[in-house]
């Protein structure tokens, strides 16, 4: 049972009907500007936006919690740098001043992206070499210590707005489609989204995959095999921010905005109720819980001011009655065993 | 001199007002295995409790212990209503259940008293400054903060090192499958020893309200520098936590003290100031990731 | 569901006589910070708002309106969310609301991109107060640096030489030093940059002792200052040296939770609940009678705010439909301001006098804010040459 490829909502072929549903969500997104403009909710393509990005983040996260067993407090801090390489590129190209001496700045989002993806795979490399070294809930706190020293690190960054983060004006560009018009970055998004969940796919399913899980079960008995556990965990790390600074370089495309506040822990413990509320170590589980909780919370904050004081309950009985979120609850409900 | 000596009384008693914080967080977890976001709450709880019962009855003499009693009966409380469910759970359940606990305990702090912060009084008889040893004149109350934390510290070793509960402690600290197997009453002692961590959180709640701003989410505001001190100190173990909270005490307030006029002699005074301010705010986490890079387990590990 | 914060404006238009009994309310929207340490900040900007419109029956300059509020819960992307689908879905052309300056900096530049009309009740950051000025968007509050201008003008005028001067190390605690700068003509013997996130201040407060200055200031907002205040008096720094501080470090709420360690202190600001005029008079016994508590300066800006829109809407027939027309409408300022005198300035940013005020013991023995004098008259900002609208 703990074969993760068997667990993911992509069941290959043996099941007819997850691939159905799978395929019929699949439509409803790519269809989902034209209905929002049917039922007249114009808003609803920017809150998909931002589920859909926020998935990418969730499932980047799940890679390395739900798959490895690595739970990260801090991939706020992925997700923020990514955005901020963004932003601060923006800056410069807005500006035209020289960035480490050279001419960097630029408004493509063909260049952004991937850098973002760099700059933020660098910086895990470098803090999960270190956070590494522990494991448990040493890591869970040392990730948490990480992720809050950066956050002030950009909040006394005054070249690039600080505390008050950076505006930028105009979305990134691509060639031949036009970025800036909503419903169209929307489908850059969800795009660049399935090619992520596509590659998370192979990830999982690869020998490397198999590591993983590996590790995940008993980190002493794969090192008693003779793999180097570190260097996977490292690895997957890596890879893990690497997703998330590509989140964060397409919501600061989204939102035309970058501040600390990306990088803030309680961002992080979003990313974490993501993955455990759509079910960690799942494929499809993060993005369902990204939708779920982002619905929750723009809903309830609709309804009253005191919205925390429901999501805060809601959250605990989740996690204490249903094992593995939504899925779990879903088989609690059709009466099949608990996890 | 005297100033030496002021800062390094300043250091101590930040260090042991983490270290009331630090304690708690770390018994819990050495014993239980449960990491507990919500502790901070149980601080903002303290200081609540404290404020309003001082603010209803003018007494500090009572609002002392009813501080620490609602930290304990709200520990209890969170113990036997969630955390109880948790125990055989991975770190990551009790993550994210503990922070639902924040956000509930948040905002019903916010429905019970409002947004405004709080007023607390300090009592009479701690108010105005001593002078010690005729060269620091240094604040009674944060003398009475020293104090009590270094008793804390006292009664805690005591406590753990010659108590029928302290022997149970270090056992389940070992070993946490053997003493139950040895047919101790595990939830009974869980239960207790949740509510002596939730009520030393509350402790440095009440001693922290009439020197800081008694506010919703001032919990989660020293949450993570005890996160560092007891990552640094050694999951688990109360004396690694003495260490360092001290450690992290010291070195924080003597950054912040002294760097911005090294690095004057340096450069020119502004640049100098921001970047000792920028420099201090990341020294602790820097002692973190030293500590971590010589001895992975912290400086005082529980086991072995 | 958004009734519990709406005004039913609509009933009360059915008892309108007119063309008014067929109109829809306009519907205006309110993002603002209602959760967290800052929420009382919104929450006063609110109540002061739906006060105004209250007082006028259900109304603003005669036109029936409708005001839904959201909390942003000081998240930027958040508010930038609660904006888009104000604009979008609900049709709102007006907006308000915002507190603090990072919010308003993601979500202004949206809401006026799209056609809308923005009058803040409390942030005025320096970007959007020059060069990127607009002509849909209005400040009622002050420009942010104002604030710590008056407390440096207030320096200089009580005759300090020596000061020393501490923020938290972000742009609104460096902003605030360089604002203090520009008005204080004495001497900065010590700049020292806190943090955020600190808790404990002693190691500062031994550094003012030995740097014997003849006045500190400082800007610590929020718990950061009631924590700073408490234990500079327990330093007995208090009877040692003299603090000037600006509006937001010391309003009536958080002179309540420090209590006697802010006796003595000096205090700049543009509007404060002593104030001698009929407006002033009439907003804080209205506003104690309804909500049972003294208004902060922050409730005066969203009753001034609240005001001003009245004001454009007369004008204009109760229509926002014309954005050009409402912003000609509404840079006359054409209402009588809590604060005494007040108008736009090139960068539709107030131009308005500061106080000098002062925590004082009243007769009752009770705490209090009174006011002393006139710091700066008629003070318009340092970004207003900039602006070309």
């Amino acid at each position: 049972m703990d074969d993760p490829s068997k667990k993911s909502g992509f069941a290959p072929r043996k099941n007819v009907r997850s691939v159905l549903l799978v395929a019929l969500a699949l439509v409803l997104l790519a269809v989902l500007p034209q209905l929002a403009e049917l039922f007249d909710q114009p808003a609803m393509v920017s809150l998909a936006t931002r589920i859909v990005i926020l998935a990418i983040a969730a499932a980047s996260l799940n890679l390395a919690l739900g798959y490895c067993g690595l739970v990260s407090f801090g991939h706020a801090a992925w997700y923020g740098i990514g955005g901020y390489v963004v932003g601060i590129l923006y800056k410069h190209y807005v500006s035209g001043d020289p960035l480490f001496g050279l001419p960097l700045g630029t408004d493509q989002m063909l260049i952004t992206l991937p850098v973002a993806i760099l700059v933020s795979g660098l910086f895990a490399a470098v803090f999960g070499a270190l956070s590494l070294r522990t494991s448990g809930v040493q890591f869970i706190m040392i990730t948490l210590a990480f992720a809050q020293m950066i956050f002030f690190f950009f909040v006394a960054l005054k070249a690039y707005g600080g505390d008050d983060g950076l505006i930028v004006r105009r979305r990134n560009i691509l060639p031949l489609i036009d970025a800036r018009d909503g419903a169209t970055f929307y489908w850059v998004c969800l795009f660049i989204a399935i090619a992520w969940f596509a590659l998370l796919r192979r990830i999982v399913g690869s020998r490397f995959g198999a590591v993983l899980a590996g590790v995940r079960q008993s980190e002493r008995r794969m090192a008693a095999i003779g793999v180097s556990t570190y260097r996977y965990k490292l690895a997957v790390f890596v890879i893990s921010g690497m997703g998330a600074g590509l989140a964060g370089a397409l919501m600061a495309n989204h939102a035309r905005f970058v501040s600390p506040d990306m990088l803030h822990w309680t961002q992080s413990g979003e990313f974490m109720i993501m993955v455990i509320l759509g079910g960690a170590g799942t494929l499809l589980g993060p993005a369902a819980g990204a939708a779920v909780l982002i619905l929750l919370e723009t809903q309830l904050a609709a309804f009253t001011e005191h919205w925390q004081v429901i999501l805060g309950p809601l959250l605990v009985l989740m996690i204490l009655f249903t094992r593995g979120g939504l899925s779990g609850l879903l088989k609690l409900l059709r009466g099949g065993s608990n996890g | 001199m005297s100033l030496l000596m002021e800062q390094a009384l300043n250091g101590v008693q930040l260090g042991v007002t983490l270290f009331l914080l630090a304690a708690g967080l770390t018994l819990i977890f050495g014993i239980m295995g449960v990491i507990n976001l919500a502790h901070g709450s149980l601080y903002m709880i303290g200081a609540y409790a404290m404020a309003a019962v001082a603010a209803g009855t003018g007494s500090f003499l009572l609002a002392f212990p009813a501080g620490l009693a609602a930290a304990g009966i709200a520990g209890v409380l969170m113990e036997y209503l969630v955390v109880r469910r948790l125990y055989a759970r991975d770190h990551l359940d009790q993550v994210l259940a503990t922070f639902g606990l924040i956000l509930f305990f948040n905002q019903l702090t916010t429905i019970l008293f409002g947004r405004q912060p709080l007023f607390v009084q300090i009592p009479d008889f701690l108010n105005g400054s001593v002078m010690i040893g005729g060269i620091v004149r240094y604040p009674v109350y944060r003398l009475a903060i020293i104090a009590v934390g270094l008793a804390t510290a006292i009664g805690l070793y005591l406590l753990i090192a010659r108590t029928r509960l302290g022997m149970l402690i270090r056992a389940g600290a070992t070993n946490r499958e053997m003493v139950r197997a040895l047919g101790v009453d595990i939830r009974l002692l869980y239960t207790v020893l949740f509510g002596v961590g939730a009520m030393l959180a509350g402790l440095a709640g009440v001693m922290a309200g009439p020197i800081l701003s008694v506010q919703v989410g001032m919990g989660e505001q020293v949450l993570i520098l005890t996160f560092v001190v007891v990552v640094i100190g050694g999951v688990g173990s109360v004396r690694g936590a003495f260490i360092g909270a001290l450690a992290v005490g010291m070195v924080d307030t003597m950054l912040r003290a002294y760097l911005p006029g090294l690095l004057r002699q340096l450069m020119a005074g502004p640049d100098a100031d921001a970047l000792a301010a920028g420099l201090s705010a990341m020294g602790v986490y820097m002692l973190m990731a030293i500590v971590l890079l010589v001895k992975p387990q912290g400086l005082a590990p529980a086991h072995g | 569901m958004k009734l519990k914060n709406s005004i039913s404006a609509a009933a009360l238009a059915f008892f309108v006589a007119g063309p008014a009994l067929a109109q829809q309310p306009l519907k205006i929207g309110m993002v603002t910070t209602l959760s967290g340490p800052g929420g009382y900040l919104g929450q006063d900007v609110r109540d002061a708002f739906n006060l105004a419109i209250e007082l006028e029956g259900g109304k603003l300059g005669g036109a029936p309106v409708q005001l839904l509020v959201e909390d942003d819960a000081l998240k930027p992307g958040q508010a930038k969310e609660i904006a888009e689908r104000f604009m979008k879905t609900e049709r709102i052309k007006l907006l308000t609301g915002i507190i603090f300056s990072n919010v308003a900096g993601a979500t202004v530049p949206d809401i006026l991109d799209n056609g809308g009309i923005y009058v803040s009740p409390n942030a005025g950051p320096s970007n959007f107060a020059g060069k990127e000025c607009h002509k849909n968007y209005f400040v009622v509050s002050w420009q942010n640096d104002t604030l710590h201008e008056s407390a440096g003008q207030n320096a200089t005028n009580l005759g300090y030489k020596k000061a020393m001067v501490l923020a938290p190390n972000y742009q609104a605690g460096k902003d605030s030093i360089a604002g203090f700068k520009r008005f204080f003509k004495g001497e900065v013997v010590g700049e020292i940059y806190t943090r955020l996130d600190q808790t404990d201040f002693a190691a500062e407060m031994a550094q003012i002792r030995a740097a014997k200055p003849d006045v500190v200031f400082q800007f610590h907002p929020g718990g950061l200052g009631i924590a700073f205040m408490r234990q500079y008096a327990q330093a007995g720094l208090l009877a040692e040296v003299p603090m000037v501080v600006a509006a937001p470090s010391l309003d009536s709420v958080i002179l309540k939770a420090i209590g006697d360690a802010a006796l003595g202190v000096n205090i700049s600001s543009h509007w404060n609940s002593d104030f001698d005029n009929a407006s002033s008079k009439k907003f804080v016994a209205e506003f104690q009678k309804k909500y049972n508590r003294m208004p902060t300066y922050y409730a005066s800006q969203g009753y001034d705010t609240a005001l001003a829109i009245a004001a454009a809407l007369k004008a204009t027939g109760g229509k926002v439909d014309n954005a050009d027309a409402f912003s000609a409408a509404m840079r006359k300022a054409d209402f009588q301001s809590v604060r005494g005198s007040f108008k736009f300035g090139p960068n539709q940013h107030p131009v308005h006098d500061w106080y000098s005020l002062k925590v004082e013991k009243g007769a009752d023995g009770q705490l209090g804010i009174v006011t002393k004098g006139k710091v700066l008259e008629a003070h318009g900002d340092f970004y207003a040459k900039d602006c070309k609208i």
